[in-house]
């Protein structure tokens, strides 16, 4: 299938106008069914790029570059001989003569020619609709040139509360931008939920920070002098001033090539088709994706249905039967931090249909399921709790097998039934958006030997589209794995078959406060009796760490055997630097240091000649130390009131703070003072990985709360606690948990949410991915912190109690221990000499490393005494 | 070469060449971790004893780094090899043979050792 047909006579064109997700998949569909290599292709794509994931759009403003939007294997285009002709859209088609002319002046016959040239956003007719300032959101180019007007803004407005809008509404709030939504409907997501999902949707939406104006048009774009957005006039009277407009009104079919060469089009637009995806005015002429209309009369704005129509007009061309006769519109929203789904016949538009509904408008929550006379389930709204929404789907048009309420009812509430996907029957659809039934992602794993889920999605296809079935796509292979009889082994390494999870629940209630014990009781048959390895011994190290008091450990981590299984660092209480030199970082809470502080710093860092520099932490780090000097350099901090800021530790790093409403004209609440009281209440705090926090004084927040693992931004009735934010690698915008907190209230859920975070996390596993990874998310992490949903809180709450209550400083305890002393030396047998390859090399009046030290020492393996 | 972890006038000698080099009292090495010591020539060992008593002996020096500190890594055992972790990029170390388990073509030397 590698050859590349020649264009002549015998070779058969298709040209394809369009290289969205559908004209992709379309491709996809030939080469599957072999056509391409008995067809010329060309593809004409007007977009600067070939095909990308259209419905992952936003995802580039958390961070997905162009690239990784792409759905387009060059090396599929090239095998399959395909011609991609990328920036250059069909301008006109002559179809008494099959040619098909494009904008770069080429033209190619066509034997068949297939449409998929999408939709264009809507823009209602308003005055000043193309200021400066006003965009649409559909390509890339659309969100790049938002991104670089959003620099200077600190307004938006979108036009349009449908899923669309509420999407980007959500990105310029990413973008730092005070957001409204403007929506002429009475409710948000008209099309999809009803009043009472609207009216949940509508707390959810404002809870976020997201202002909402319903009911009420856009009349007027206003312009200053030089043609910039300023505000929006609205039909109620009122004026929004916003210095950006994202129009999200709604797509139309991009049906003009169509008109123009005289094919049919429906009345509101769509390029009319039959079954087949065939245009009705010309057999050799189709039409798929969101710039048809379909057989049913209906032009599909989702992508599944597109890829349908694809596989469709595929079929048909290679004379297959094959039949696109409709499908169904379930959508779940993307939006971070809002769950909104429908699914089925969501309005209850069935004759003699019944519904199911939970509200609890205190809480955001709505759920709603229509179902038929014999206890079909038909469709459904869930807002603010989407969790069943993948099972639910694929129950639609059956019977399911337990009562509809339980599937409603919140967990706790009466005895809800857990349907898993174990209970859906095989053809029932597991993904919409490929079309993917249980059937066959079991056969992924039984026939095709996959294990895990980016195998099957390979596999299959299911999941790589708009994600939301994924979490059932994970349940589905794990049920299949554990039935073929995989061992699926969940355990934290080769010494321990438990996860660290199950570890923690070990230790606490049975209070094994040794890591010998653990290993010789609860380790795998090889390991018991053993030395462990470099996994456990420091995850099993911090769980001891962390329920010292409460197990009755030591609270010191140099203490006994803890001090063998804490990593290196902590083994020295410093971080190693790359030629075996240490780091010393003194606790500054909330980044306040008096002018006494720093000489102190200052003076010790001049007289052991180290290299200090501002650290991103606001704090102060010295590089250089030899590990012999580390007891006499702590001596000096410690006698001066600073203590360890374990910066080596798996734990409490810094609480960044602002400078807050003592200096600050913003400032609502003094975030200063918090951030340094929680800096000292939960420094110490041994956890599966370090921990970060910050506290702004205001909305403006200055110190970066929200990429913290949790982060308080000050409101003018409390503070708001954010949790689950990351910088690093994969940056993470935390979640709002709680808003407009007391001080005492901020502190009982941080203290709660942390003792759960240690209990439940994996190993190494932040509390972004944590947060990702746990069943039920953010959501069922509100409930158990929030609502107590597990009866644990005050558990947690007391178990950090206990931590606050015996806390004491590290490098304290070790400058007066004798014992513990006699370890920071670099020869056991020469205490006083200095390692010889630390040393050091001047650079800018300060000190590096001097590297080629590092070679010393490097000798030949024959010059040494071999066994 | 078990030994009673109380006993205490026990010393660690390492063997240079032909002569044994004593190094330091046996209770100076914790179960689990190690100690570095300096060599009449020049160079650097880093002794670890483990959970049974056995003892080890390897070159200081992280091949992969430089820097002299395998001694302070962290220790275990994979498929019933006993080894050390190296706390800079933490590539693990053999401690009978000097074998790095993480890649193939790097070893370190090895000493002899004993307490008498
Ligand atoms: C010193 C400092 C850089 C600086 O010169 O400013 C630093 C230095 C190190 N960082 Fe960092 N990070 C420093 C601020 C940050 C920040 C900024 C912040 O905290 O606001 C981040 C991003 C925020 C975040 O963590 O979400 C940051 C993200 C990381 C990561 C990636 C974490 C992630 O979740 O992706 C690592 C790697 C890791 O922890 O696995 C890391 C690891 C390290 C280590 C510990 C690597 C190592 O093992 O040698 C560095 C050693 C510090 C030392 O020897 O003292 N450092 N590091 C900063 C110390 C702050 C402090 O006062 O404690
Ligand atoms: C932000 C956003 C989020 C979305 N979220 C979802 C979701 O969660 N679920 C869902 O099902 N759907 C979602 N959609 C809709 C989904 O993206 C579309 O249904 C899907 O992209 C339709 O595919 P298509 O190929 O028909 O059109 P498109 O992907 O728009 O592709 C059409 C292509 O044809 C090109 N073209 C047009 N005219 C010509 C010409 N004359 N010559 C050459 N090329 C031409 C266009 O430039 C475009 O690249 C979302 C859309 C957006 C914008
Ligand atoms: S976050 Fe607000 S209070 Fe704090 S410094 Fe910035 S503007 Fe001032
Ligand atoms: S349902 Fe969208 S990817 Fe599966």
């Amino acid at each position: 299938m590698t050859a590349t047909p020649e264009a002549t006579e015998a070779t058969p064109t298709i040209v394809l106008v369009g290289h969205g997700m559908v004209g992709q998949r379309f491709l996809e569909a030939l080469a599957e069914r072999g056509l391409t290599a008995t067809h010329r292709v060309v593809v004409l794509c007007e977009e600067p790029r070939p095909a990308y994931d259209r419905v992952a759009l936003t995802s580039y403003f958390s961070g997905r570059t162009a690239e990784d939007l792409s759905m387009t294997d060059m090396e599929f285009i090239e095998t399959h001989g395909i011609e991609l002709y990328v920036g250059d859209p069909a301008v006109s088609v002559d179809r008494e003569a099959k040619k098909v002319t494009a904008r770069s002046g080429q033209v190619f016959d066509y034997d068949t020619l297939v449409l998929a040239t999408g939709s264009f956003p809507f823009v209602p007719p308003v005055p000043n609709k193309d200021a400066e300032g006003c965009f649409v959101y559909r390509t890339i180019e659309d969100l790049l040139a938002i991104e670089e007007y959003a620099k200077t803004a600190t307004t938006g407005a979108v036009v349009g509360g449908g899923l669309l809008g509420l999407e980007a509404a959500g990105a310029l709030k990413g973008l730092g931008l005070t957001s409204h939504i403007v929506e002429f409907a009475p409710r948000l997501m008209p099309v999809q939920v009803d009043e009472g999902g609207g009216a949940a949707l509508l707390r959810t939406i404002e809870d976020m920070g997201l202002s909402v104006h319903t009911g009420v048009g856009t009349q007027e774009i206003v312009t200053d002098s030089e043609g910039a957005v300023t505000g929006m006039k609205l039909s109620d009277g009122s004026e929004l001033a916003t210095d950006l407009v994202v129009f999200s009104a709604g797509v139309r079919p991009r049906d003009q090539l169509a008109r123009d060469c005289g094919l049919t089009v429906g009345e509101r637009g769509g390029i009319t088709v039959d079954e087949q995806c065939r245009t009705v005015a010309d057999p050799h002429v189709f039409a798929i994706g969101e710039c048809a209309l379909a057989a049913d009369g209906r032009v599909y704005g989702l992508v599944a249905p597109g890829y349908e129509q694809a596989e469709t007009a595929a079929a048909t061309i290679a004379s297959d039967e094959a039949a696109f006769v409709g499908a169904d519109l379930s959508t779940k929203l993307k939006l971070l931090g809002v769950d909104v789904a429908s699914f089925g016949d969501a309005h209850g538009a069935t004759e003699d249909c019944l519904d199911v509904v939970y509200s609890d408008s205190r809480a955001g929550l709505y759920k709603k399921l229509v179902i038929g006379r014999d206890g079909t389930l038909l469709g459904g709204i869930l807002v603010g709790d989407a969790e069943a929404y993948g099972t639910l789907k694929a129950f639609t048009g059956s019977v399911p097998p337990v009562s509809p309420e339980s599937l409603v009812l919140p967990a706790g509430a009466g005895a809800p039934a857990q349907i898993g996907p174990a209970a859906l029957p095989d053809d029932a659809i597991i993904c919409s958006c490929n079309n993917v039934r249980k059937g066959t992602i079991r056969g992924a794993v039984t026939e095709h030997n996959c294990t895990t889920v980016p195998e099957v999605k390979k596999c299959t296809k299911a999941g790589t589209t708009c994600g939301s079935c994924v979490k059932v796509l994970g349940q589905l292979v794990t049920a299949e794995l554990e039935a073929s009889g995989v061992e699926v082994d969940k355990g934290l390494c080769g010494c321990f078959a438990q996860t660290r999870e199950e570890l923690y629940e070990i230790v606490l209630a049975l209070r094994v406060n040794t890591y010998q014990d653990l290993l010789d009781r609860y380790g795998r048959d090889g390991a018991r009796g053993g030395d462990g390895c470099e996994i456990c011994k420091p995850a099993v190290g911090s769980i001891i760490a962390s329920l010292a008091p409460t197990i009755g450990a030591s609270g010191y981590v140099l203490d006994g055997e803890q001090a063998a299984l804490q990593d290196s660092n902590d083994h020295f209480l410093a971080n190693i630097q790359k030629n075996g030199s240490y780091s010393v970082v003194p606790r500054i809470a909330g980044g306040e240091i008096t002018p006494e502080g720093l000489i102190v710093i200052g003076e010790i860092a001049r007289d052991f000649g180290l290299y200090t520099k501002i650290t991103g932490g606001q704090r102060i780090d010295m590089f250089g130390a030899r590990v012999e000097q580390l007891p006499l350099i702590w001596a000096r901090l410690v006698d001066a009131g600073f203590e360890s800021g374990h910066a080596y530790g798996k734990s409490l790093r810094t609480v960044k703070s602002c400078v807050g409403q003592t200096w600050c004209r913003y400032g609502v609440q003094d975030s200063v003072r918090m951030a340094i009281d929680l800096e000292l209440r939960y420094r110490g705090l041994r956890s599966p990985h370090k921990l970060k926090s910050a506290v702004s004084g205001c909305q403006r927040e200055c110190a970066e709360a929200q990429s913290k693992d949790f982060g308080v931004i000050a409101t003018a009735g409390g503070w708001n606690l954010y949790v689950g934010g990351n910088g690093g690698a994969t940056p993470r915008h935390a979640d709002l948990l709680a808003q407009d907190l007391s001080d005492a209230e901020l502190i009982r859920l941080i203290d709660r949410f942390l003792m759960f975070y240690i209990r439940t996390a994996d190993r190494l596993e932040r509390t972004s991915v944590w947060l990702e990874r746990i069943p039920g998310g953010l959501d069922h992490v509100r409930d158990v912190v929030v609502e107590d949903s597990l009866g644990i809180c005050e558990e947690l709450e007391s178990l950090m109690a206990a931590h606050v209550a015996n806390y004491r400083d590290e490098w304290a305890e070790t400058i007066n221990d004798p014992e513990k002393l006699a370890r920071f030396v670099s020869f056991v047998n020469a205490p006083d000499t200095p390692d010889p390859v630390v040393g050091f090399v001047p650079e800018r009046d300060q000190i590096k490393p001097d590297l080629p030290l590092l070679t010393i020492g490097s000798r030949p393996l024959e010059g040494s005494a071999q066994r | 070469m078990t030994l009673a972890p109380e006993t205490t006038d026990l010393k660690i000698q390492v063997r240079l060449d032909e002569d044994w080099v004593t190094v330091c009292d046996l209770t100076r090495l914790l179960p689990g971790r190690g100690v570095a010591a300096l060599l009449p020539d020049g160079g650097q060992v880093a002794l670890f004893r483990d959970r049974a008593g056995q003892l080890y002996a390897i070159d200081n020096r992280d091949p992969f780094g430089g820097a002299a500190v395998l001694s302070r890594g962290l220790t275990g055992t994979h498929q019933g090899r006993p080894f050390v972790a190296s706390p800079l990029l933490k590539q693990r170390f053999d401690l009978e043979t000097g074998q790095c388990l993480d890649d193939e073509a790097v070893r370190v030397a090895t000493y002899e050792v004993r307490a008498s």
